[in-house]
């Protein structure tokens, strides 16, 4: 490897953790990309590849932010180990519905997220 | 089962969904939802979904792995600056408003919805 693309690669880790850690996601929209396009992997192994990232540096994020005093540690693992059935769920829906029908779905799921954060949020009983 | 209980399975459920249907997606369900539903503050739904996220996705590799998809070198050549960045990124978080964390986070929002539609 080159030092160029050695250097892109830490880059784009980096920005992907930056990402993380500021908003609570795993960073795999970045990392994915980032090792098909400069590590040549195919889409399914950078997928594969991004998730184990992903545990690390969520983990990282995780533990700073429980020192931090963020950190609510059983709703999380409560999502976590329940997630699993909505995976199975979700491979079973992507094998019966258009994947350009659910594309346009999770877009508009993901807008009127992004209009609620923006419009600001009610109190919301706890 | 309590509403608030009811409501972390609705979470957990949507975020496998979408996780399932699109291989990434559980941060970008998880954070806003928390928000909406269960009324946390944008700092507490970022720290509580990165723990939900360590278990997704240390399920997720851990069955890759299984079939051989994984390169470890290639996540660790890529998760130690990441390591880096998400200390830099938690750290960034405590200094900023939690108002300009949601914006951004509709920000990335709005991103992914267009990277999926076009």
């Amino acid at each position: 490897m080159d030092p160029v693309e050695l250097a892109a690669i830490l880059a784009v880790g980096f920005v992907a953790g930056v990402t993380s850690g500021l908003l609570g996601v795993g960073g795999g929209v970045i990392f994915v990309p980032g090792l098909v396009i400069l590590l040549g992997e195919g889409q399914l192994e950078a997928e594969a590849t991004s998730l184990l990232a992903v545990v690390v540096v969520a983990g990282a994020g995780a533990w700073r932010q429980q020192h931090y005093g963020n950190l609510r540690l059983r709703d999380g693992v409560l999502i976590g180990v329940l997630s699993p059935v909505g995976v199975v769920a979700g491979v079973v829906i992507a094998n019966e519905v258009p994947e350009r029908g659910l594309e346009i779905g999770f877009a508009v799921v993901q807008l009127y997220f992004a209009w609620r954060l923006v419009r600001g949020l009610p109190e919301a009983p706890a | 089962m309590s509403s608030r209980l009811a409501r972390l399975v609705a979470i957990a459920t949507a975020a496998g969904v979408f996780s399932g249907l699109f291989g990434v997606g559980g941060g970008t369900i998880i954070v806003p939802l928390l928000i909406i539903w269960l009324g946390y503050g944008e700092r507490e739904a970022a720290a509580t979904s990165l723990a939900a996220i360590v278990l997704i996705g240390a399920l997720g590799a851990g069955v890759h792995g299984l079939y051989g998809n994984v390169d470890p070198l290639a996540a660790l050549l890529i998760a130690v600056p990441a390591v880096v960045g998400a200390l830099a990124g938690t750290a960034l978080q405590q200094r900023i408003e939690p108002r300009r964390v949601a914006l951004a986070f509709a920000a990335l929002l709005v991103a992914s919805a267009a990277v999926l539609v076009f």
